[in-house]
């Protein structure tokens, strides 16, 4: 149900489509006008200040700040864990979505609800959620609090909906009749799968794979109370800039932040050219 | 169709269920347990806690001044972006994605350069004038409303693409004003999307966490939200308040996507 959340649809909007007036009347201006003044305020000015704040100390301040052993362990960290589950996810995603579309089974709904919990549950309360059976005092009598595993962890339970909403909806549109035609012409299972399933189910994996490594790589909420934040082993690269802020450092806070802020619009400029794939597919 | 030999079907079925059931199925049940362990006592204890009802009203009106704004500036933002044609359409649509992939952090330290009464760039004047922004409610509706802001646009932009606009030139040529169009053509049509968006924005504004700890001091009794609370709770050693908590803020959080699985027609399965 997160589908049209986590698809890529406004994207497409910035095509030209016959039908579409190529002008705005004095109210729809008026209306933009407002709407982009509010945005400006919001979004736009306070990303420039960003920039701007990592570039008080230059070139040089910012090198600083990402040699500094401490933000180069969490950088380091960040990204292998996030490069991790992201891999995960197109495993276990893809697997859940082709059960979500082609399987049968009672509580397949259930399974269909609770996929999208994570994207709607408190990011504070996950990491709650997650120390309940895999912290101290578990059922399991596995307790992985304060350590790397937790970090996977927790950005496995964050990220689990973006491959399988990603995926479910081209499965399930995906044409039946030409694997019947593959089939028909002897091609096995797992050629059918590969050579035509695959194919155009693979835009849409590395669609969600991209939304979930941007999550990955800058989750905070669920790492407070799960990994314990420790310096050079469980500290996220969001906690650093936090520790920053509330250091009152500043520039660095916002050089380690003009990065994450590269790594999101790269993942916006890469799902509008995989958004264009799967159109031109469509 | 392709099907699956019945041994490889059952493996993948049973793979990607316990893989569910272990990451979210039994720590959600761990979660019920934990919290009722002393029968309702948590609940009692936690919500006789003048901080903790404070920081529930605090979440609610914070929540929902965000969900108002990010309404409005969806529903009108999408039409645009469907309706017409401008220039830097396609830049503006790409930003107003971008707060998915961005960390709360780096919200919250956007506001902050900004709108900080000590270092900001326009917090001091603003301050000057009366108007107290971080630390404060307008600063947490504004995190609230930056981190939800895409949710409404892509709820509303798709469905505004396939219904198309004959009918809405068709009530023009028979002489509707603008509003007239609007009112009785374009919104009755977008309204399930609308409430989609509505109760996604919801759940998201209820438990936003790292923006908000920044641009509102965590105050306790005064910008503190339940969120931040759960976290005080929990490192204060008040683990049955912090899960008494929490287990209300799921149950919220369930509560919205029932209630848009609910609402949202069942995609015919091939």
């Amino acid at each position: 149900m997160t589908a049209a959340v986590l698809g890529q649809d406004t994207r497409a909007v910035g095509r030209g489509r016959p039908g579409v007036r190529s002008t705005l009347t004095p109210g729809a201006g008026l209306g933009l006008g407002i709407a982009m003044v509010w945005f400006s305020l919001l979004v736009m000015i306070p990303l420039a200040a960003i920039v701007a704040t990592a570039g008080d100390e230059g070139w040089h301040g910012y090198v600083d700040t990402l040699t500094n052993p401490q933000t180069w362990a969490a950088i380091k960290l960040t990204v292998g864990q996030s490069l991790l589950v992201t891999g995960v996810n197109v495993v276990m995603g893809t697997m859940i979505a082709w059960v979500l579309v082609r399987d049968r089974f009672w509580g397949k709904r259930l399974l269909d609800l609770v996929i999208d919990i994570p994207f709607a549950m408190p990011t504070i309360v996950a990491g709650l959620v997650l120390l309940g059976l895999y912290g101290p005092g578990s059922p399991l009598g596995i307790n992985v609090s304060n350590t790397r595993t937790s970090v996977t962890l927790a950005l496995a339970f964050v990220t689990l909906p973006f491959i399988v909403r990603t995926v479910q909806p081209v499965l399930a549109e995906l044409e039946g009749d030409v694997e019947e035609a593959a089939a028909s012409l002897g091609a096995r299972r797992l050629t059918i799968l590969r050579r035509i399933v695959l194919p155009a189910i693979v835009p849409a994996i590395a669609a969600g794979a991209a939304l979930s490594f941007a999550r990955a790589i800058s989750e905070y909420g669920s790492l407070v109370l799960l990994s314990g934040s420790l310096p050079f082993k469980t500290e996220a690269v969001s906690v650093r800039v936090l520790s920053f802020i509330e250091g009152g450092d500043r520039t660095s806070a916002a050089s380690l932040a003009t990065i994450m802020l590269g790594v999101a619009l790269a993942v916006i400029v890469a799902l509008d050219v995989l958004q264009r794939r799967v159109a031109r597919r469509g | 169709m392709v099907e699956l030999s019945t041994p490889v079907k059952w493996i993948v079925r049973l793979l990607a269920l316990a893989y569910v059931f272990f990451l979210v199925g039994w720590p959600m049940i761990t979660l019920a347990q934990r919290t009722f362990a002393d029968g309702w006592s948590s609940f009692t204890v936690a919500f006789s806690d003048p901080d903790v009802t404070h920081a529930l009203l605090v979440t609610v009106e914070i929540s929902a001044w965000a969900v108002v704004i990010n309404t409005l500036f969806g529903v009108g933002m999408a039409l645009l972006l469907v309706r017409y044609e401008f220039p830097g359409k396609r830049v503006l649509s790409a930003f107003i994605d971008l707060p998915m992939s961005m960390s709360p952090v780096v919200i919250g330290l956007a506001l902050m350069l900004v709108y900080s009464g000590r270092y900001g760039w326009f917090g001091p004047t603003l301050e000057a004038h009366g108007l107290v922004v971080i630390f404060n409610s307008p600063g947490m509706i504004m995190a609230t409303c930056f981190v939800a802001l895409p949710l409404v646009v892509r709820e509303v932009v798709p469905v505004l693409e396939e219904i198309g606009d004959d009918q809405e030139q068709a009530a023009r040529s028979l002489g509707a004003n603008a509003v007239q169009v609007l009112r009785r053509i374009t919104l009755p049509a977008i309204k399930w999307a609308v409430v989609y968006g509505v109760v996604l924005s919801l759940a998201r504004s209820l438990g936003e966490f790292g923006a908000l700890k920044i641009v509102s001091g965590n105050l306790t009794g005064q910008t503190q939200t339940a969120p931040l609370v759960v976290e005080q709770k929990y490192n204060n050693f008040a683990q049955g308040e912090a899960y008494a908590l929490s287990f209300v803020l799921v149950l919220i959080s369930v509560l919205c996507i029932l209630v848009v699985s609910l609402l949202r027609p069942q995609e015919p399965r091939p």
